[in-house]
């Protein structure tokens, strides 16, 4: 982070001067928008800061943002960016991703990257379509998904992001919409004060091959009856009238109208703290069109990160061994000297 | 334990040699490396020069018994420099049938022959393929068989410690050690030693070894079947102190040395994979020397975090096998894309796909030189023997930083786990690496050009946190200078020829290619990589006799030494042996228009200097 002394940093100073070549009316670009105004909000660092990408098109973004960048292969992003914080603590880590890039090529890294919780912020834009390869069906694409590879449906089922990052015990986990501008600001911002990995899954629209997969949840007639937003310590409530909740009946999450015998107590609380990751989980198996969908912080809390450890096991051998001196090491155990 | 009976003690004769070459071979549970280990490093510290071969199945436990699980070990030792770790074998012990049968065929005419008897029942016979007993018959009449109860004399010797019969079994590979030590005048110091720290907590298991070591030295000294034993004298290396040496081991603190001769941290983004684990091993010890040890998900995120260190600024390495190098393909070709120093080591086996991983083979060269997309060319060196891998580790790193590029080393099976003597360098006489990160700059300074160039080539290697010098590397084609991204053609076709110029621009930076012998004459030997040994004992056989061929060891295979087409072309013949189907020699013949010859063999195992010697003798005709 910059000291006090230096210029603040507008958004657009963290900008780049190469043309965005991102489709017009692309969702990115709100996403783009959002993180200058973030890094600026949070008056970061550019030189501190590393943008690392896989392939795609939101993998882009690297070449948008006037900080270090790496545009990786297909999928990898998350291993770059643990081999870059783990040697470099000191700088910040985006991992930019999509669908495509993040769940399914890049599956496995993304299981590891999480579990690992090395301290990166992952933003996960997700289109449920392959963009940049024009339009086959991805791995967050509903069953029956009608594409050029798929023109009888897709017969996979689709992965949720979120219960994958849950069950990797990832210790940051949220979730927000391309165009709800200022929740996605807060989210983000939130991703970039936590402490361990961040898994931001950004609902981002694709006008060209999948417009409108979110409309449900941007169209102004009826998002607040199918976006849920999360607060913490707060009963899960939505709706215009802010007259709708989610309880728990036995195990079960279940759409209750308020009033009518029903209190706010009543509700499932949104504990975003407790370490039991059970209620995160339900949070992400909470979908539409059965429930409004929950956006803002599924989960936060604290846990030791990979890149302090394995930088404590340095300092921790040194103590333990003393100073490390390849003349010794050499000349240790059996050696004999030929006149 | 049995003494002579004799009033007299015998005398037994003594006998000097220049060389022997002892095998031990056991069922893959009865400690045979251990014993070859153990011998290797006593007639090291014996001031032998040594060179050995560890053999082992794929199986981690084959079935006991079986020809599969058969696992041995063999050291060459002389009073003399060597190269390779022998190819007929002086004394071979045989722990059980099985191990008997895969190794005899090794055993020299008249040979010395230790077989653990109790080993030679009926049912270990069948499993092996016996149909009688070969101790029992005439079949090992052509060598001094020496038929030890092993078994019941170890469990004698362990007797009274409370232990398991499996526990005192256990030890048996220390009696046989014993004997072989008495065999050749070794001393039992060094093991014991070694037992002393190795089974500390185990105090019962260390006295067990202790007597076992000492029963089976005790038993060669005492029987009366043993005449003679032997000597072989100190050899004349050049003066300093010496330690005994894995290739593996050598690699991994070259490493470590690279790293602090270019004060970098280490990072190893690394994924096990036979026969290269134990460097991840190794170095996975030496945290304290600023080394961060990372063991990935898979061979690709293995590559990836090491490049992310890269652009980070640190030294970073991966290291694995030939069908692990294959998945590191696509970002190894990123890495060199990205123009950022790494190491990328290829502890080479039997391939292709999964193949022999336990045996050696040096046939990833070709996938070194040409396994990515598009032109994507990568310098390449290889070690030559276990103690050169520390160089090769250190030169490697030297060259990746002056050029940003990755670098592949080449070293094999063998090489990784075969061991030599290492004489120790100092630390203050290996010169420094000298790596220069780009400054900060200001605002108004002229733009940081991130893929501006050096009179050599090489882009300035800046790092993330630097003020000013913000820029984005990737993996989509840049433009020269900018390194910004660039579908133009023209600039493509520049930026191809610019990386393919930069690692030719090495050729000048390394070493003419120096040769063993004349530097003209009828033959030329052109080897690379673990064939080294052999084909410089071949060579040298052959000049002894005056015979008109010359040794040629390439260490750096992309770019070859400036000087070798005309060095190819100053010789009637070339001979390139490889155990391979002739890679290097393709690569010769393209660039040199050479018409080299092939001598290649690809049976998991090293050539013998015979072999070689009869084809170059061949060529001579």
């Amino acid at each position: 982070m910059a000291s006090a002394e230096l210029p603040v940093l507008k958004p657009a100073d963290y900008g780049t001067d190469q043309d965005v070549r991102w489709c017009p009316g692309c969702g990115d670009y709100s996403i783009l928008a959002q993180m200058k105004k973030v890094m600026s909000n949070l008056n970061m660092s550019r030189e501190d800061t590393v943008f690392v990408s896989g392939i795609g098109c939101s993998s882009r973004f690297p070449y948008y943002m006037n900080t270090y960048g790496m545009h990786s292969v297909h999928g990898r992003a998350p291993a770059f960016a643990t081999g870059l914080k783990s040697s470099r603590q000191d700088l910040t880590v985006f991992v930019i991703t999509g669908d495509g890039d993040a769940l399914s090529i890049g599956g496995n890294h993304l299981m590891h990257v999480l579990r690992r919780n090395v301290n990166l912020n992952i933003i996960l834009f997700n289109n449920r379509i392959y963009g940049l390869t024009k339009g086959q069906y991805s791995p967050t694409s509903e069953k029956g998904k009608i594409t050029k590879s798929t023109p009888m449906g897709a017969i996979d089922n689709p992965i949720h992001p979120l219960s994958v990052a849950i069950s990797c015990e990832a210790t940051f986990v949220a979730r927000s919409i391309d165009v709800h501008i200022k929740h996605l600001a807060e989210t983000l911002e939130r991703a970039v004060a936590h402490k361990g990995v961040s898994f931001v899954e950004v609902y981002q629209n694709c006008n060209v091959f999948n417009d409108g997969a979110y409309k449900w949840a941007t169209d102004k007639d009826t998002k607040a009856d199918t976006v849920l937003e999360l607060e913490h310590g707060k009963p899960l409530i939505f709706g215009k009238n802010r007259d709708k909740g989610i309880r728990l009946n036995g195990m079960t999450p279940e759409v209750v109208e308020l009033g009518k015998g029903i209190s706010e107590d009543d509700l499932l609380f949104h504990d975003e703290k407790t370490t039991d990751p059970t209620l995160a989980y339900l949070l992400t198996r909470i979908s539409h069109p059965e429930f409004p969908e929950p956006i803002g912080v599924l989960r936060d809390i604290d846990a030791p990160c990979y890149d302090d450890a394995i930088n404590y096991q340095v300092q921790q051998a040194k103590e333990a061994k003393g100073e490390a001196s390849l003349d010794k090491l050499f000349n240790s155990g059996d050696t004999w000297v030929v006149e | 334990m049995s003494t002579t009976t004799d009033e007299t003690t015998v005398v037994k004769e003594i006998q000097p040699l220049e060389e022997a070459t002892v095998r031990f071979c056991g069922d893959s549970g009865d400690g045979m490396q251990l014993a070859g280990t153990q011998f290797s490093n006593t007639s090291a510290l014996a001031g032998n020069d040594i060179a050995t071969f560890p053999d082992f199945p794929a199986e981690i436990r084959a079935p006991r018994g079986t020809l599969a699980g058969v696992s041995g070990f063999q050291i060459h030792f002389a009073s003399h420099d060597i190269f390779t770790p022998g190819e007929t074998v002086d004394a071979l012990v045989a722990m059980n049938p099985a191990a008997l049968k895969t190794n005899l065929a090794d055993l020299k005419k008249n040979g010395v022959l230790i077989v653990n008897s109790n080993a030679f029942d009926k049912k270990a016979l069948g499993q092996a393929g016996y149909e009688a007993n070969p101790i029992e018959d005439d079949s090992l009449s052509g060598y001094q068989v020496f038929s030890v109860p092993m078994t019941s004399m170890t469990r004698g010797a362990v007797d009274g410690l409370d232990l398991s019969v499996k526990e005192s079994d256990r030890c048996r590979n220390f009696f046989a050690m014993g004997l072989v030590f008495w065999l050749y005048g070794r001393s039992m110091e060094p093991t014991l030693r070694f037992i002393e720290a190795k089974f500390s907590k185990l105090p019962a298991i260390a006295e067990a070894n202790r007597r076992a070591l000492k029963a089976g030295y005790n038993f060669g000294e005492t029987t009366d079947a043993f005449r003679s034993s032997y000597t072989v004298e100190k050899a004349k290396l050049p003066p300093g102190t010496y330690r005994n040496m894995t290739g593996n081991q050598a690699l991994a603190w070259g490493l470590i040395s690279a790293a602090k001769l270019s004060e970098k941290k280490l990072f190893l983004g690394s994924y096990p994979i036979t026969p290269a684990s134990d460097i991840l091993h190794e170095l996975s010890k030496f945290k304290h020397y600023n080394v961060l040890t990372f063991q990935a998900e898979d061979e690709i995120a293995a590559v990836c975090a090491a490049i992310g260190a890269a652009y980070g600024g640190e030294m970073a390495l991966t290291t694995t096998s030939g069908p692990g190098m294959a998945l590191k393909g696509e970002a190894m070709g990123l890495a060199m894309m990205l123009e950022l120093p790494l190491v990328i080591v290829d502890v080479q086996r039997g391939g292709p796909s999964t193949g022999l991983p336990t045996k050696t083979e040096q046939a990833d060269l070709l996938q070194a030189m040409f396994g990515r997309n598009g032109e994507s060319p990568l310098p390449i060196i290889a070690a030559r023997s276990p103690a050169d891998c520390f160089d090769v580790a250190i030169e490697a790193w030297r060259l990746a930083t002056r050029f940003m590029t990755p670098i592949v080393i080449l070293t094999d099976g063998y090489i990784a786990n075969g061991s030599e003597p290492w004489r120790i360098p100092k630390m203050a006489d290996l010169p420094k690496i000298e790596v220069t990160h780009p400054g900060p700059r200001n605002e108004d300074d002229p733009p940081f050009l991130a893929y501006d160039r050096n009179e050599e080539l090489a882009r300035p290697w800046a790092i993330p946190g630097t003020p000013g010098l913000m820029h984005r590397v990737g993996g989509l084609e840049k433009q020269d200078g900018t390194g910004n991204v660039s579908y133009d053609p023209q600039n493509h076709h520049h930026m191809v020829m610019t990386r393919a110029k930069k690692v030719s621009n090495i050729a000048e930076a390394v070493p003419p290619q120096e040769v063993m012998g004349s530097e003209s004459g009828k033959v030329l030997v052109v080897s690379w990589g673990g064939t080294y040994g052999s084909c410089r004992t071949a060579v040298a056989r052959l000049q002894a006799q005056g015979k008109s061929v010359s040794h040629a060891h390439l260490r750096y295979l992309n770019p070859f030494p400036r000087n070798l087409g005309e060095l190819l072309s100053s010789f009637d013949k070339v001979l390139v042996p490889e155990l391979n189907l002739g890679q290097l020699r393709l690569l010769l013949r393209d660039k040199y228009l050479v018409d080299a010859v092939g001598l290649n063999k690809v049976q998991g195992k090293p050539f013998t200097t015979t072999e070689i010697v009869e084809k170059i003798e061949s060529m001579l005709d």
